[in-house]
């Protein structure tokens, strides 16, 4: 029973946590390819940056979290993302838009991108150096044991503050985005817009607008899934090098332009790198004395180190099975 | 009645290539004007203008007296100046009715009120899918409202722009070559949907087409446009009477 609360904590509750930080990066990816064509490869230092704003914000205000029995940071998210959300389309005027005014072929776009991710990196160690920090400076991270209720678990399944909070923010995210795409004007504009640019223009879409709300949810949703990333690990200028490709990887799982593919292709990959990394030595134990190999201390398909692989292994197993990704042919 | 639409002195040229070359054309309030000529005569070019695609390199233009000749295409759209396109373009991932639905503008259909006012929303929905269901079956697609429009046929397409010109009241319709790629029998139809439109609803048309059947039958007056300006304009009789307009169509050699 034991061994089972082990596979709980490290796979299930790790896959979900790990997965819903790589859909909220990948759902912004995806939408900023639908509407505006082009890989956007700084998304994962929009992350990191909307982590660093709310660790800022922290720094500044450290009391308010203890005072609301929150943590400080979840309660700064709501600026961190406001703050992120303007960067963003501050980054989109000054470095993409002009590029798109001249209508220059993608490929040229994504690099300014890639420009974009090295410059927002040397920034962000500028001001912060090099090392990891703890977003937590007056309050503690709560972690949660639950003891199951069966006789043979002894051990608790462990879940941190953040960890649930994340799962709130994803929720409340994803509704709001399923009900934003699907019920509201702007939203119906983003759908014209992905599907045929000239035409929502003649429509009567301000597509100067509505590129502006694509940065405005892709930079929010970036800011959430790095500030609450961090609140549960730690806060490292390095981040986005660990999420930028398994992010890319989600969102083409899930096929491209398609939020909930995105959605789906976050927990695919967030569940094959714990999965891939889970030591099933543990979950054969009880059962040793039937099976016909001797069990070896550690039996996991991938070494630790070789985590990011198994992104791009599903990935390519997928596009295999299915070249236009899970959610194959409608975009948004 | 007055002028609903005025070019003046419009000159646009991409490259060394002059393709609208000092045009000044006037489209009267409640008439279905026709605009013909050959091939790169700048028909296509001149409706970009006018529906604010792209600019003009010189002159104004005129809408209801108001100069809207640097007015993108969004904002015309919420005066009244709509268009249809020469190749028909479409919504292809949403169904053929949605298409429709997405033209009108709906007030208060925003986050806020999605979570707290669903009922308003709601109403409002319900509202614009019942003038779109009207629509399509004026255009007679009801057939094939559910329908994803990028399975729909060419012909369809064409009817779907005329549909789409429909959810809103419109004041003056650019149609780019709708009867091209239309069989003779949706022809009929279509030729008498965009009379009634233009009887019952008062809109304005202003019409490209290569079909002289169908001009005959709806435009008066038409206009001829030869390398980038007005060659001639009149009654669809005075046209063919024009011995300077048969030759620009069919070169010298025709007599």
């Amino acid at each position: 029973m034991n061994e089972l609360v082990f596979f709980l904590n490290n796979v299930v509750i790790s896959g979900l946590v790990i997965g819903s930080i790589y859909a909220l990066g990948a759902v912004g990816i995806t939408l900023i390819f639908s509407i505006l064509r082009f890989a956007h490869f700084a998304h994962a230092d929009m992350m990191t940056l909307g982590a660093f704003f709310a660790f800022f914000l922290t720094a500044m205000f450290p009391a308010v979290g203890p005072a609301i029995g929150l943590p400080t940071a979840f309660v700064m998210l709501p600026i961190a993302m406001a703050l992120t959300a303007v960067t963003a389309i501050y980054l989109d005027k000054g470095f993409y838009k002009p590029l798109r005014k001249h209508n220059v072929k993608p490929i040229v776009i994504v690099m300014a991108s890639l420009g974009v991710t090295l410059m927002l990196q040397g920034l962000i160690r500028m001001f912060m150096g090099t090392s990891a920090r703890s977003m937590y400076i007056d309050d503690r991270k709560d972690i949660y044991r639950i003891d199951l209720p069966f006789e043979l678990a002894s051990r608790p399944l462990v879940i941190t503050d953040p960890q649930i909070l994340l799962f709130v923010v994803l929720i409340v995210s994803v509704i709001s985005l399923h009900l934003f795409l699907t019920r509201t004007r702007l939203g119906k504009a983003m759908r014209a817009m992905s599907d045929n640019p000239d035409l929502a223009r003649v429509s009567g879409i301000n597509t100067d607008t509505v590129v502006k709300v694509t940065w405005v949810i892709a930079g929010c949703l970036a800011a959430a899934a790095g500030t609450m990333l961090s609140l549960d690990v730690t806060l490292k200028p390095d981040l986005s090098f660990h999420l930028l490709l398994p992010i890319f990887a989600a969102a083409i799982v899930g096929g491209v332009g398609h939020p909930y593919g995105a959605l789906a292709g976050g927990f695919v990959i967030g569940f094959a790198e714990t999965l891939s990394v889970f030591n099933w030595a543990v979950l054969l134990r009880p059962f040793r004395d039937y099976l016909w190999f001797d069990l070896p201390s550690s039996l996991a398909i991938v070494p630790t180190e070789f985590k990011i692989t198994v992104p791009f292994f599903i990935l390519l197993a997928i596009l295999v099975w299915r070249p236009t990704g899970l959610f194959k042919g409608k975009v948004l | 009645m007055g002028s609903i639409i005025e070019v003046n002195n419009v000159s646009k040229s991409f490259g060394s290539l002059n393709v609208i070359n000092d045009c000044s054309i006037k489209v009267e309030q409640g008439s279905i004007t026709g605009v013909i000529g050959p091939n790169g005569a700048g028909k296509s070019t001149l409706f970009n203008i006018i529906a604010g695609t792209f600019p003009a390199d010189t002159g104004t233009i005129l809408f209801d007296g108001e100069d809207i000749t640097s007015i993108p295409s969004n904002e015309l759209f919420h005066r009244g100046l709509l268009r249809t396109f020469q190749i028909a373009q479409e919504f292809s991932n949403m169904s053929a009715l949605e298409n429709l639905m997405m033209v009108p503008q709906q007030e208060g259909e925003n986050l806020f009120n999605v979570w707290f006012k669903p009922g308003l929303v709601r109403s409002q929905e319900t509202a614009v899918r019942q003038k779109a269901l009207e629509v399509i079956d004026f255009v007679g697609l009801s057939h094939v409202k559910n329908e994803l429009a990028g399975n729909l046929s060419g012909g369809q397409k064409k009817l779907l722009e005329l549909g789409r010109t429909m959810m809103v009241d419109a004041r003056l319709v650019l149609l780019d070559e709708i009867a091209a790629g239309v069989n003779r029998t949706l022809l009929q139809e279509l030729i008498a949907n965009i009379l009634r439109l233009n009887r019952e609803l008062g809109y304005t048309f202003l019409v490209i087409e290569h079909d002289m059947d169908m001009i005959a039958k709806l435009c008066n007056p038409v206009i001829v446009l030869a390398q980038g300006s007005v060659m001639a304009q009149g009654t669809i009789e005075e046209i063919q009477a024009n011995t300077e307009v048969i030759e620009a169509y069919f070169g010298n050699d025709a007599h």
